[in-house]
């Protein structure tokens, strides 16, 4: 316990020989790992070298002056949200959801808003307060604010999945400097999703929220619920319809 | 064969006149019309490649002219036929010449049809026997070298970089991999041509050009060689340029090529017509080259559930079954695709799996049926994934898959590292190895959860055939069955 004991498993650009076994010791070293130890090692093409190895890390951290950015909302249940949609806003939110830019995977969009969810986290198209669209995938920036103004879109989200070259980094940008050029980013709320997005990557980009691994569709639904409610009522209960 | 699963082959047969009943309508539809790729696709046959200074492919600029002309309906190579046979130029001099402007294709004089024959032949000849030869050398490599037996190892390399894809599929071929898929970069399957030259750019993949499948194919001659193996090289016939790929990987000696029926509709939102008049010609020619064709049903499962919609995919296999024995393909070059989805926690879930995996078997017993990997349930913990690759090649094997795209435990977190697919392969290697037999060795429970639950989907399976078969494809899929 605590001792700095990690697992690591990397290949190495070299032939699989002894020196190779000495590199990935040294590289070790490097990293900060002490006694570093190869316990298997495998070629797996002419001068490539697999490796898997333990090490005690020498460095430390201070958990106690960590602070990390999160969607500071309270997850409630389905008919919870519902009930807080009704009572707080008093008609269904417009949320619009795609997987844009070039990016083809449906899956994370799907997850959220498809009435079946996922993981046993029903998705916004079976909440009755939410008036969900997926427009799937490769949807492009313009189309998306289309459909938003079309549709008088209380929320939008985008997901993304591909992050080759951060491809998907240049794409959430477009989205936000669009919605300033066509006066909509302020009415808007603006999220976005993937299994390689944070909440701190999110602020950077000007989105609102972002969630990451292991978020659901109530996490969503409710963070949504929540700031349409702030935004309108500034957080207080009152009955405000658009 | 006797069925291990007590299949009712009436009802199997009922399911298969159905499709073919659905297919043939849909073939009284493409048969009378062609398409811009279709057309691309000819102009490529007869010896047109190559870009002009603005990087527009040939076959583009010649199919676009004829369509600004409004003399297309005519069709390319009626232009193109008449025009050699009037000015002895080649196909490709013509299409350069057309390029800069300084040869107007739709005046040139008509020719009697003798002579208009004799003028395209020689090129249709040229394209034929190129054709021809590379299946010749595909079979006499697997006669006297060998391949791999079945299933087929199946990884997937995705650079983005076609020299650095060499070096994955040749490391990915050393340790076993008996096919090598070049992923296209994303959104290649909208483009509405085909880029052209040796790419070293793409966005999770690697651009489908001519240059870059001579390129893979010779690096993977060269590893078979080496390892007394033939090794298969597959890319994607989908999307607007489905044909036009056909055509290039069949000059190119591509061994497999996913060439699904209705991808391009569900998930590119293609127009429906376009895509089945397309897909015809696509597998056409797949089907002359020997190339197997890949069906793509696991798509349908990142949407859908894989338990409860079970049999949309059997009911897709069924149809892209018939409408391939139109194409002229043979039951050996379907590779009928589905796929191990459901969901880990699902209770029972590997018996489900086992059902469907044998079932898609009995019913198309000479398919080298593509077995596709978990996907949706994979979660980051690479640990419980790599599990999930070994219960998914353990069904691979027991029910006697034809190909097997190997899982990844990194799925969903990257792009494979050369070590995901050396694990990947290792792990397939070992079950197939160490299990080798066991489908000859084990029977189901009369009555028991595996043959019920074949006899279920099956049963499903036929009440939306007759649904399909009542509306016609095309309305189906307007209505969007879910999914198909």
């Amino acid at each position: 316990m605590n001792d700095g004991r990690a697992q690591l498993s990397f290949t190495l650009p070299v032939p699989c020989n002894d020196e190779a076994i000495e590199a990935a010791k040294q590289l070790m070293r490097k990293m900060g790992f002490e006694n570093p130890q190869v316990v298997f090692y495998k070629e797996l093409t002419q001068g490539f070298t697999f490796f898997n190895c333990y090490g005690e890390s020498t460095h430390t951290v201070d958990y106690t002056a960590i602070h990390v950015p999160k969607v500071q909302t309270e997850v409630m249940a389905m008919k919870e949200t519902d009930a807080f949609i009704r009572t707080h806003i008093g008609r269904p939110l417009v949320v619009i959801g795609a997987s844009t830019g070039t990016d083809a995977h449906t899956v994370g969009i799907d997850a959220i808003m498809n009435m079946k969810g996922y993981a046993g986290h029903y998705g916004l198209e079976r909440y009755d307060m939410f008036e969900a669209y997926n427009l799937g995938s490769q949807v492009s920036n313009e189309d998306f604010i289309a459909k938003a103004i079309e549709l008088n879109a209380d929320a939008l989200l985008v997901s993304q999945t591909v992050t080759q070259k951060d491809v998907h980094i240049k794409n959430m940008v477009q989205l936000v400097e669009l919605l300033e050029a066509e006066n909509l980013r302020h009415k808007i709320i603006l999220v976005c999703g993937g299994p390689r997005i944070t909440h701190e990557l999110a602020k950077e980009l000007g989105y609102d929220a972002g969630f990451g691994m292991n978020s659901y569709a109530d996490n969503v639904a409710s963070y949504l619920a929540k700031e349409m409610d702030r935004k309108v009522n500034g957080g207080g209960l009152k009955n405000f319809p658009k | 064969m006797k069925s291990k699963l007590g299949l009712d082959f009436i009802k199997v047969a009922e399911a298969k006149k159905l499709a073919r009943n659905i297919a043939g309508n849909v073939q009284d539809f493409v048969k009378d019309y062609s398409t811009v790729a279709s057309e691309r696709t000819l102009c490529r046959l007869i010896g047109i490649d190559g870009v002009n200074a603005d990087d527009v492919p040939y076959p583009n600029i010649v199919v676009d002219y004829l369509k600004e002309k409004n003399v297309l309906e005519q069709g390319v190579l009626f232009w193109l036929g008449h025009s050699i046979a009037s000015t002895g130029l080649s196909p490709q001099e013509l299409a350069e010449k057309i390029a800069d402007e300084s040869f107007d294709i739709t005046k040139t004089e008509i020719q009697s049809i003798e002579k208009f024959h004799a003028a395209l032949q020689p090129h249709i000849d040229k394209a034929v026997q190129r054709i021809k030869a590379n299946r010749k050398k595909r079979e006499d490599f697997i006669a006297y070298i060998g391949e791999g037996s079945k299933p087929y190892i199946y990884v997937i390399v995705a650079t983005g970089n076609i020299y650095e894809d060499v070096v994955q599929a040749q490391a990915a071929a050393k340790q076993g991999a008996d096919i090598i898929a070049v992923i296209r970069s994303t959104g290649q399957s909208l483009l509405d041509y085909v880029p052209y030259g040796a790419t070293t750019e793409g966005f999770g993949g690697t651009f489908a050009t001519q240059e870059n499948f001579r390129i893979m194919r010779k690096a993977l001659d060269e590893m078979g060689q080496q390892e007394g193996r033939y090794i298969r090289l597959c890319n994607y016939c989908s999307g607007l340029c489905m044909p036009e790929i056909a055509a290039m990987g069949a000059l190119e000696g591509l061994d497999v090529m996913l060439n699904d029926a209705l991808y391009g509709i569900l998930f590119r939102d293609i127009n429906m017509q376009r895509t089945m008049i397309d897909q015809y010609f696509s597998r056409v020619i797949n089907g002359f080259a020997g190339v197997i064709i890949n069906t793509g049903e696991d798509n349908y499962l990142t949407t859908a559930d894989a338990f409860e919609e079970a049999h949309t995919v059997l009911a897709s296999d069924l149809i892209n079954e018939q409408l391939a024995l139109i194409a002229g393909i043979p039951e050996e070059q379907m590779g009928l695709g589905h796929a191990f989805e459901m969901d880990p926690q699902l209770e029972n879930g590997f018996l489900y799996e086992l059902a469907q995996a044998q079932m898609t078997r009995e019913i198309f017993p000479k398919a080298p049926l593509k077995y596709m990997p978990p996907t949706k349930f994979m979660t980051g913990n690479i640990f419980r994934g790599h599990l999930q690759d070994a219960l998914f090649n353990q069904v691979a094997i027991w029910t006697g898959q034809g190909i097997q795209l190997l899982g990844m435990m990194t799925e969903a977190i990257h792009t494979p590292f050369m070590s995901d697919r050396f694990l990947a392969i290792e792990n397939a290697k070992y079950i197939f190895s160490n299990m080798q037999n066991i489908g000859d060795e084990m029977e189901f429970n009369e009555n028991g959860i595996i043959r019920n639950r074949a006899k279920q989907v099956l049963d499903e399976t036929l009440e939306l055939l007759k649904k399909i078969d009542y509306e016609g494809l095309f309305t189906a899929l307007e209505k969007e069955f879910s999914p198909m």
